[in-house]
């Protein structure tokens, strides 16, 4: 049972590997970049749970913005995404304008809360 | 301490002298003082002659020394007022005037131009202050040259038309079609007539001098009067364009009154009182602080010190207080009212009587003796009679030269207080506490109050405290000092007054402490005892701690009125306040250095990843615009976006939100356009990719 649990699983990541490399480059990038601030945001999150959250706004700011822009960047994942039919007349240009307003509305908000 | 008494009863006569009026002092180094502070020049001269002639006429009074330097300038002015051809009468009498005292030209030809107009103004004239003008300028030319051919053409037709715009209450009137008259314009009416008089050729007629002596008489009937004997002016008009003053209307009066007189050859019989009170009207407003009034003052005084009618002579004493145990001696002065000698006199003290009992004489007609060193005259010793108190000496004074006492007005009385001080012998000063009920002597002890030992005693609620003490006047007479008192201070500086009652010689107070319970908040505990006992005639007079009482009084019941808060002494207002300590929050507890390094390493590694992830996956900028002005405008674009961010960086470290959103507006809208170039760009070429 161990074993074809772990033969299925293995089965299961080969198959996810190589259909995710199918994936387009761009959404690769945004798969990163999601990816790399999620980390930056687990590392605050970890040293706030070693150290205390004594600035706390400075934390708060800091993790938000983290998580703020990935979820930002997810936003632009699913409309630049050429299999979602939703988004489908929406130029990728357009969904990069957008990203970019709203991340710099975000940051705006962030350093006025950074203290 | 010992200074305490000292200053209170100096405070207290100082008070008491000011109080008492009719003492007039003649003029003093001190008028001459502030003459020098008054008329001060600007830049060298005065703003005008009339106010040079005002300075320079005082200090000639005064015998105040004018800097050359001064007497050049204000010559320069007055050569060239008289040469000039413009100059009115009114201006040519001041640069006269001055001339007069500073000699500044005695050139004959330097009037000839000015006697023909002034001549010709007085021909024409029908305003009073045209006549006093042009007169007073051709009587000063008079007096500066030696012409003998300076006459008016129409003396007595000049007189006349003088002499009409007068009134019959003595007033003159400015000019005939002016219907109010003035006291003012009087004095200066009768300076004009004086000087038709000295101008004529010949006699005028004693009719019109007959005439103006009776004017003279009746604006004398029309003289004011205060109590204290002093006499003056005053204008009795209301609506007057220029409203003079009391001092001024005097003053006035007074100079045409003595030009007249000189000019007469018989006497005006005018009363010497009035004269002497005018003098006293002008030496009692002290030190005027105007120049104006100054002038007046100093210019009526110096009139007064030598004239025709009658020479005040003012009688002054150096000290109004005499002193029984430095067996001072009554001195007076008798002066002009400028300060110089008056002629032999017999000065007699006419009574002498306490403030209290006016009708006993202490001293009756006694004859003051002559210093000539000092020029005083004064009283040897006083009769043995004499006791502290405040007294009134009425003096008299009388010329010894039986012809010359027309000349001086002496005043028939001269009222001064006067105050005798002595020692007051304060004895059997004892102080007790009483049993309440039977009203025994407990303890009982002896005060020095001269010395400087202090008693103490003891007392609880149902005992009575006894203060008594017997003061007697060197003569040993009752005295009553203006203040007795004692003052209990307790240690909280709660402090109690009471006044020490007195019968005959005796003065006592007694303190029932069952009934000053609750006035003295039932605070047990020392009471220091202070003693005050002070007159304006005592020497001796005292304030001193005479020991203290320790009072055991009861507790206090539960709805006792609280003792009140003690006044904050002034004297610690402005002494160093108590040092205030901030209370701050305590600072967070801090993670250690390396650890938050550490941690920054650690946030920036993900971004490492990213880059490296990047790299892996082959990412290229093939996709941006190769051709020049997409290229440019995606440059732009980038750093567009780095300057939001670089500003998002500089809101955080050192701007305010308001200079941030201005700046991000500008940035924001060029970001935009620039935003939009670039994306719809690369829109099309995708869309061309497309379709190719």
């Amino acid at each position: 049972m161990a074993r074809s649990t772990g033969k299925d699983a293995q089965a299961l990541f080969h198959s996810l590997r190589s259909a995710y490399a199918a994936t387009p480059t761009t959404l690769k990038i945004i798969d990163l970049y999601v990816g790399f601030a999620v980390f930056t945001a687990l590392i605050q999150v970890v040293y706030m749970a070693i150290v205390g959250s004594f600035p706390f706004n400075s934390f708060l700011s800091g993790v938000l913005s983290c998580v703020g822009t990935a979820v930002l960047a997810v936003c632009l994942r699913i409309q630049v995404n050429k299999d979602n039919k939703e988004f489908k007349d929406l130029p990728p240009e357009r969904a990069f304008a957008d990203f970019v307003l709203c991340n710099l509305v975000l940051h705006l908000v962030i350093m006025n809360f950074l203290g | 301490m010992a200074r305490s008494p000292l200053r209170f009863l100096v405070l207290i006569l100082a008070i008491s002298i000011c109080h008492a009026a009719g003492i007039f002092h003649p003029i003093s180094d001190s008028h001459r003082s502030a003459a020098l502070d008054l008329f001060k020049p600007v830049d060298g001269s005065f703003a005008s002659l009339e106010e040079a002639y005002e300075a320079l006429r005082t200090f000639e009074v005064l015998g105040i020394e004018k800097t050359a330097e001064l007497s050049k300038a204000i010559c320069k002015s007055v050569l060239g007022t008289l040469e000039s051809s413009s100059s009115t009468p009114k201006d040519l009498f001041h640069a006269l005037g001055v001339n007069g005292i500073l000699k500044c030209s005695s050139k004959e030809e330097t009037f000839e131009g000015i006697i023909s107009s002034l001549q010709a103004v007085v021909r024409d004239a029908n305003s009073l202050l045209d006549f006093y003008y042009s007169i007073g300028s051709l009587r000063l030319i008079k007096d500066q040259t030696s012409k003998t051919d300076l006459h008016l053409s129409d003396a007595e037709g000049t007189f006349r038309s003088i002499k009409a715009l007068s009134q019959s209450d003595g007033r003159w009137r400015y000019s005939s079609n002016n219907p109010e008259s003035s006291t003012f314009a009087a004095g200066i009416a009768l300076e004009a007539l004086s000087g038709v008089v000295s101008l004529a050729s010949s006699e005028i007629d004693q009719f019109m001098i007959g005439a103006v002596k009776n004017d003279i008489v009746k604006l004398f009937d029309s003289i004011e009067k205060y109590d204290d004997g002093t006499f003056y002016f005053d204008e009795k008009l209301v609506n007057m364009r220029e409203q003079q003053g009391p001092l001024a209307t005097t003053s006035s009066v007074v100079r045409g009154l003595t030009a007249f007189s000189s000019v007469i050859t018989e006497s005006l019989n005018l009363p010497g009182d009035k004269i002497l009170g005018i003098a006293k009207f002008f030496l009692g407003i002290g030190i005027p602080g105007d120049t104006k009034n100054f002038f007046d003052q100093v210019d009526l005084l110096a009139c007064l010190e030598n004239n025709r009618v009658s020479i005040p002579l003012i009688l002054s004493l150096p000290s109004t207080v005499i002193s029984l145990t430095k067996k001072d001696s009554l001195k007076v002065k008798v002066n002009t009212v400028l300060g110089s000698h008056a002629p032999p006199l017999t000065v007699t003290l006419v009574r002498a009587f306490s403030s209290s009992a006016r009708d006993n004489s202490i001293i009756e007609n006694q004859e003051l003796k002559f210093d000539p060193q000092d020029a005083v005259y004064f009283l040897d010793d006083l009769p043995a009679s004499f006791d502290v108190g405040e007294y009134i000496f009425v003096f008299k004074m009388l010329v010894q030269d039986s012809e010359q006492q027309t000349v001086y007005a002496t005043g028939t009385l001269t009222q001064v207080p006067i105050y005798v001080t002595g020692l007051i012998k304060i004895e059997n000063a004892k102080i007790a506490v009483l049993d309440s009920d039977l009203g025994s002597v407990e303890t009982q002890k002896k005060l020095d109050l001269a010395g400087e030992s202090t008693v103490s005693v003891s007392a609880n609620h149902l005992q009575k405290l006894r203060l008594s003490f017997q003061m007697s006047t060197p003569l040993g007479n009752a005295f009553k000092p203006h203040q007795a008192f004692l003052r209990l201070r307790h240690e909280t500086k709660v402090e109690h007054t009471f006044v020490v009652g007195s019968s005959g010689k005796k003065f006592e107070i007694t303190l029932d402490f069952l009934g000053l319970v609750e006035k003295f908040f039932y605070l047990s505990g020392r009471y220091d005892i202070q003693l005050t006992v002070g007159d304006a005639v005592m020497e001796n007079s005292l304030l001193r701690e005479i020991g203290y009482v320790e009072l055991d009084l009861p507790e206090p019941p539960e709805n006792a009125s609280r003792p009140p808060p003690q006044p904050v002494d002034p004297y610690t207002r402005y002494g160093p306040k108590a040092e205030i300590t901030h209370i701050f929050r305590a600072p967070e507890k801090r993670p250690p250095e390396e650890l938050s390094l550490a941690f920054l390493v650690l946030t920036i590694l993900p971004l490492f990843g990213f880059i490296i992830g990047l790299l892996r996956l082959g990412v290229n900028l093939k996709n941006f615009p190769t051709s020049a002005v997409p290229a440019t405008f995606a440059v732009i674009f980038h750093l567009g976006i780095a300057a939001v961010l670089l500003l998002y960086v500089l809101f955080w470290l050192k701007l305010d939100l308001f200079t941030t959103l201005k700046t991000l507006c500008f940035l924001g809208v060029f970001l935009m356009v620039v935003g939009h170039r670039t994306l719809s760009h690369l829109a099309s070429a995708s869309a061309k990719l497309k379709s190719a």
